[in-house]
């Protein structure tokens, strides 16, 4: 056998290997046999061709995951909007005041989730701004610890009521200059291995990273529950992951580095469905 | 410095305990099995168990496993660090002797079901499961 | 503990005799004993370790659990309903708490 046969051979064999999970790339995310969530779509303008389209996280799981979201019963991550539904009507804080003493019910928050973060005041402003924000003055109530589950579930609750609605991030006007800067971020290399989000996201999404099968690393799925530390995990909770395995020193949750970058990141993904809380490994 | 006869076999029985880790691991596979059994022989056919052949994350593996006519059935996961996963027992108002849960494997490993039949016989099956590490955030 | 608070999927309304699916979940960490703290300390184990299901007080399915099972247990099998009656749920926690839930069902 000569030598390049040989190594044309050895080439497929590696090919073959690298593929296993392609099977499930087109199923279709529909939850509880009626919710069909957009998982792929054209790409918004605004990437101008970076990527053609673009894919919900899901699309790259193994077909178990994936089976998991389908269904709210399997769905590990609705024990904690169970949770959250609890939280919501409990009395907290100074003013003897729950969520529900003015928020009627959390069928009003549908829609909220789809546009986060938004610009309020020159500020950026995320989801978990806005929860802190209330129990602070509405009811004299401790703020919750960013990525803990008492305020993660509470986003997952919020999430749930824009589900399958399309993410619509706004990125002009006020939002234009924390869009940049997240845009910014987006392309810089972090950490002692210099990769930025780009790198794995955009150059090399549906390559394997070891047995990893990187997505797109867009957010409409958060919150997640994730296999991994069987608990649901926040935006910010994740970006500093990944900075972290750069190896590099990373900002923290809530700073205004990862609310513009959130908000960036967000604005990758209009047009697919949100799907709070999701399942990923 | 000398060793002393003991001492020599001393060490050289921790250099060959060193090496039968492994074989550790399957004593107490054999061990859980020869408990629930009770030292009976045990068969094949008749049970079906269902894994994932790669499974994403180690922490969560959805897993089933079958045997119509089973009074209980075990699970072993011989590559944990303890290798007892789970037995179900199932009553009368059954009417598939057959379950479903998730699962913690520590690795690529060798996932065990014995069932034990109405009749008081054995059988067991097992399946591969690969537990793969992940790249970033794996 | 607390919050280990249980979901359990049971239809409300059958025909005697019928099949049905039953599938429960519940949140609780399954602490299996494996894991050390920041300080290298083990964190001690706490599991649930045994789960029931009853009907109308036959027992259905009884399963013993270890450490591997993974964290927010989840079961689901299935269960012949004879008779108008109830569920009843039954999680037993190393520390000695026992957590339960019930389902009432119809049979038409």
């Amino acid at each position: 056998m000569t030598n390049a046969l040989k190594s044309a051979m050895a080439g497929v064999a590696i090919i073959a290997l690298v593929s296993p999970a392609m099977a499930q790339d087109d199923a279709k995310l529909i939850v509880n046999g009626e919710i069909e969530l957009v998982t792929r779509t054209e790409a918004p303008a605004h990437l101008e061709g970076a990527l053609r389209e673009i894919r919900s996280g899901w699309t790259f799981r193994t077909a178990e995951t994936q089976a998991l979201q389908m269904d709210d019963f399997e769905n590990p991550g609705m024990i904690f909007v169970d949770q959250a539904i609890d939280a919501f009507s409990t009395v907290d804080g100074t003013e003897g005041k729950s969520c529900s003493s003015c928020h009627e019910s959390v069928e009003a928050f549908s829609g909220l989730f789809a546009q986060m973060p938004k610009v309020v005041d020159g500020k950026v402003v995320v989801l978990e701004d806005f929860i802190n924000g209330h129990r602070a003055t509405a009811m004299g109530a401790e703020p919750w610890k960013w990525s803990g589950i008492e305020m993660q579930s509470m986003v997952a609750l919020i999430a749930l009521q824009s589900r399958g609605m399309p993410m619509n991030v706004k990125i002009d006007g006020e939002a234009a200059p924390f869009w940049e800067q997240g845009k910014e971020m987006y392309y810089t290399r972090y950490g002692q291995l210099e990769l930025s989000c780009a790198n794995c996201h955009e150059d090399n999404y549906d390559n394997y990273i070891r047995a990893d099968h990187l997505s797109q690393g867009q957010i409409n799925g958060f919150p997640a529950y994730r296999l991994k530390q069987a608990t649901l995990i926040s935006r910010h909770n994740r970006f500093r992951g990944c900075i972290r395995d750069t190896r590099g020193e990373t900002f923290a949750e809530g700073s205004d580095e990862f609310k513009a970058l959130e908000l960036y990141v967000a604005s990758r993904g209009n047009g697919l469905s949100v799907e709070g809380p999701s399942v990923r490994n | 410095m000398t060793f002393t006869r003991r001492e020599m076999l001393v060490l050289g029985l921790s250099a060959a305990g060193a090496a039968l880790l492994p074989l550790r691991a399957v004593a107490a596979v054999e061990d859980n099995i020869a408990a629930f059994t009770g030292g009976a022989a045990v068969g094949e056919g008749g049970i079906t168990l269902t894994a994932p052949e790669i499974a994403e994350n180690g922490n969560t593996v959805p897993i089933s496993v079958s045997a119509p006519g089973a009074v209980s059935i075990m699970i072993l996961a011989s590559g944990n660090p303890n290798p007892a996963v789970g037995t179900f027992n199932f009553g009368a108002l059954m009417p598939k002797q057959e379950a479903s849960t998730r699962i913690r494997l520590a690795g690529t490993q060798n996932l065990i079901a014995v069932a034990k039949m109405a009749d008081g016989s054995f059988v067991q099956t097992s399946r591969e499961v690969k537990v793969t590490i992940g790249g970033c955030g794996g | 503990m607390a919050d280990a608070k249980p979901r359990v999927r049971v239809p409300k309304t059958a025909s005697a005799g019928e099949t049905i699916t039953i599938k429960t979940l519940i949140s609780h960490p399954m602490e299996s004993g494996q894991r050390k703290d920041g300080d290298g300390n083990v964190i001690p184990r706490q599991i649930i370790n045994r789960f029931t299901a009853e009907f109308n007080g036959e027992l259905v399915i009884d399963v013993t659990m270890e450490p591997a099972i993974s964290t927010n247990p989840y079961f689901e099998f299935d269960a012949v309903v004879p008779e108008t009656g109830e569920f009843v749920f039954t999680w037993y926690d190393d520390n000695g708490e026992v957590y339960t839930a019930a389902s009432p069902i119809t049979v038409s």
